[in-house]
Order: structure tokens, then sequence, then C-alpha cells
């Protein structure tokens, strides 16, 4: 399969990535290129212009910044889940980047590209989501934090106007009694999450849920936070029928996706049981 | 409009104008005529174009060529070393890690790059470093016992996983 002909512009800087988009409105934004080049080979998309980011060196980096871990947005899937940083301060994340695709994807995709193209079946969503992290989008208008609940904003679709490119995703490191955990039903062929959930619990001194925190992806046209899962957790026994009956609500309200492998209804209730085993196994952590 | 690109494979430097789509894959087989790079499902799924580049296993069937540029890139190629067999490929040999041999150069690049992270793996570790390949003759079993086999010889002979081949002088077509 070979994507329809385009033009190609390597930008060395987000500075001239930037200026790229604005004389080139309709470009795509290449960075590992593991979203975008399977969709031009399909043709699902023919970009008449494509700026590789590749090669801006000062956007592949994770360090931690006091209480927040910062990961550039060309951080690949397997710095975040080989990075000492990343696996000592937010677990959860290293964890998430471990459990997408395989090894030869893991070195090819980046942190800015998955979360940019917000697939609905995509990992870091969920782990983004109950990490509460924070997207920074650079754009010639300057800089601006997109928290992570205002980020994906349905199918394929994010917060990032046009003209914004996503540099780095800023990730707080949980304090107190915290736990964690990202489960995945793993679609058998493809591997992208036919329902992900992780969790981030925090446990008071009866060990009784102080705070509750769930991202659930692969469910909906976009990750979200089942608000009143997380509702009914906070202050509750971290017992097996009280988180059972918190769970419960996983899917509710959302417009649950469908197709061959797997009904609205069987995906409905793949996203009570993961979110159940994914806060059980969180809580069982922070204790 | 071409690009020019200078990639250095298996040692040899090489410089083309190529097309900006033009995937990894064809230019390895197609311009340099390294068809041990196979193509099998061409959708980042088989694991069969795999190759190194600047260390890392990727699929080249999902990377432009002009990614490529200025990279240093192995391919199944240039795993032997002044006529010897690399580890990995003694392994596949003595434990029958083959059957029709589509998929083995990718299953070789990729337990290359285990090996190179992981020296002494478990079969649970090699199974899931070799995640992104898919075998459908031998149901992998003899795949793990060839790569616990090049661990062996690996370690003996205090070899890195991944050479480095010599550099040859620079060729342009």
């Amino acid at each position: 399969m070979i994507p329809a002909p385009f033009e190609y512009h390597r930008a060395s800087s987000v500075t001239e990535a930037l200026q790229l988009l604005t004389t080139l409105p309709e470009a795509k934004l290449l960075a590992g290129g593991h979203s975008l080049l399977p969709m031009m080979k399909l043709r699902l998309v023919s970009p008449t212009h494509v700026v590789d980011l590749g090669r801006i060196e000062a956007l592949r980096f994770i360090r931690r910044d006091g209480q927040v871990v910062v990961a550039g947005a060309l951080a690949t899937h397997w710095m975040v889940e080989s990075s000492d940083v990343v696996r000592g301060a937010v677990p959860l994340l290293a964890e998430t980047a471990a459990k997408i695709g395989d090894v030869q994807v893991r070195n090819a995709g980046t942190i800015g590209g998955s979360l940019a193209h917000a697939d609905p079946a995509a990992d870091y969503p969920a782990a983004i989501l109950a990490l509460d992290a924070q997207m920074v989008a650079q754009s010639p208008r300057g800089r601006r934090t997109i928290p992570a609940g205002e980020f994906f904003t349905g199918l394929f679709s994010t917060a990032l106007a046009s003209d914004e490119i996503l540099v780095e995703v800023r990730i707080p490191v949980p304090s107190g009694a915290t736990g964690s955990a990202y489960l995945k039903f793993a679609h058998p062929a493809s591997g992208f999450a036919v329902v992900g959930v992780a969790a981030v619990i925090t446990v008071d001194a009866q060990g009784r849920c102080a705070d509750a925190r769930v991202g659930v992806t692969g469910v909906g046209p976009a990750a979200y936070r089942p608000a009143r899962v997380e509702a009914q957790l906070k202050g509750a026994a971290l017992d097996d029928k009280t988180v059972g009956a918190a769970a419960e609500h996983a899917a509710e309200g959302v417009n649950v996706n469908e197709d061959l492998f797997a009904s609205a209804e069987y995906r409905a209730h793949l996203a009570r049981v993961f979110t159940k085993r994914a806060v059980l196994a969180a809580a069982q952590k922070a204790r | 409009m071409a690009h020019a690109i200078t990639v250095t494979v298996n040692g040899s430097t090489h410089r083309h104008e190529v097309e900006p789509r033009l995937l990894l894959v064809y230019y390895l087989r197609e311009v340099l005529g390294l068809t041990g790079t196979h193509i099998g499902c061409d959708t980042t799924s088989c694991g069969a174009c795999t190759i190194i580049m600047n260390g890392q296993a990727v699929k080249s069937c999902t990377l432009l060529a002009v990614q490529a540029d200025g990279t240093q890139m192995l391919t199944v190629e240039g795993l032997a070393q002044n006529g010897a067999l690399h580890p990995i490929q003694e392994g596949f040999w003595e434990e029958h890690g083959l059957q029709c041999g589509f998929c083995t150069p990718g299953m070789m690049l990729a337990a290359v790059q285990l090996l190179a992270r992981n020296p002494n793996p478990t079969d649970d570790e090699i199974r899931h470093g070799l995640d992104g390949n898919l075998c459908r003759c031998t149901g992998y079993q003899h795949i793990v016992n060839s790569v616990k086999h090049a661990a062996r010889t690996l370690a003996d002979q205090r070899m890195p996983a991944i050479p480095t081949p010599r550099a040859a002088g620079a060729k342009t077509r």
C-alpha cells in the first residue's frame, strides 16, 4: 500500500514547524508516524503537505521538574516505558506505555503523536486522564496548557487548534498513599484497547478511598472519566463489593462503540469488569 | 518533489533522491536491492519488515525513506560478519527456528533488539519481546529456543547482540 503523493517538509525546530503550519494550514504533522502513516497507506487521509517533527530533538526528553514529570512530545513509548523517572514517579504511565502495540511500534511511536491523534482505542488517554496530566500546546500566539479532562473532545478530535502543536505532557506526581493500575482487554489482532481502564487511588489512614481518578479508553468516541464511579468511590471502603457497585456506572451516559469484534453491550460489560479490577489493583498498591 | 537522503545500511553509505511517499521497506528492497527485508502484512502487524535503525528495531513498512535520512540501519544482510553467521542465525539453524523462512529476517532482528536490552531473557520475556512478529509455521517454541541459543553464544563470546558492520565505501546508484 502506497500513500498518495504529498510534499514533505522537515522542521528543525518548533518555531519552524509553526511557520510551516501557518503557511500550509492543511498540512499534517508527522512525529513517529505510527498513526498517520497507516492511515495514509490506506488512503483514509491524503494530506498534500506533511511536516515532519521527528528531527526536533528538543522535544525528545523526559525529565522530572519538582512534583511534575515532563515528557516531550517526541518521547517514544519505549522511552516512557523504560524511563527510571517515569517508573519511579508515575509508574502508571510506564505500565500503560508498555502495553501499547509491540516492541517495534513502541520504539517509533511517540506520546505526543498518540495523544494528538486521539484514537478512541489508544492506551495513553486512559492514563493521562487518571493522572490528571496537562498538555502544553504551542502556537504563534505562545504556549497554553490544556487539562487532560478538556483535551479529548471526540472521535480522533482534541482541543488543539489547527495552528497549535502539542509540545509537552506534564504529569503531576501523585502524593500520599496512592496506587495505580492500567488494565486492558487488548484486541487479539490489532493490540488496541477494546477496553482499557486506568485507575489512580489514594487511601486514607483507615484504608478508605480518599481520592479516586479513573480513565476509560476504547469504550466511547473519546476517552473519559466516569464521574459517577469516582464519586461513589470517594470515602468508601475499597472492598470487592463496594468497588464492584461503583464500577457498575463505568459506561453510564456513554455512546458505547460497537464493531465486529465487540458489541456495545459486551464493551459496556467489559468496561464495568475492568473498572472494578483496575480500582482494586490500584487500591492494593496504595496500601 | 524528490528529496535527497543519505543513509548507512550494513556499513555502506548510500545517497539517493527519493519521492517523499516512498516507504523505507521499498527503498531497502527496490532501490538498494536488499530483499532480505520482507513485506508481509504491510500494516505494522507481522514484523517481517523489521530492521534495526539507530539501534532500535522498527517496522520499515511504517516509515518513510525520508524519515531514515542520516540514520544507521542494519538489515538481515548485515548480521553475518566476515563470512561467519551471527549467533542469532546460528541459533535459528541449530534449533530449527524456521520452516518457510518468510518471517525469519524480521524475527532475528527483533530478537537481537531483545537481547541487546535483556541478554538473558526468560521464555516469557522472549515471547513478549517477539510480540510484534508473526510466524505462521512453527508455533514459536523453536523460535524461543533459537533466541535462548543465541543468548548463550553471545554471553560465551562476549559479543554485542547488535553488530556494527564494517564501514565500506560510499555507493550511489
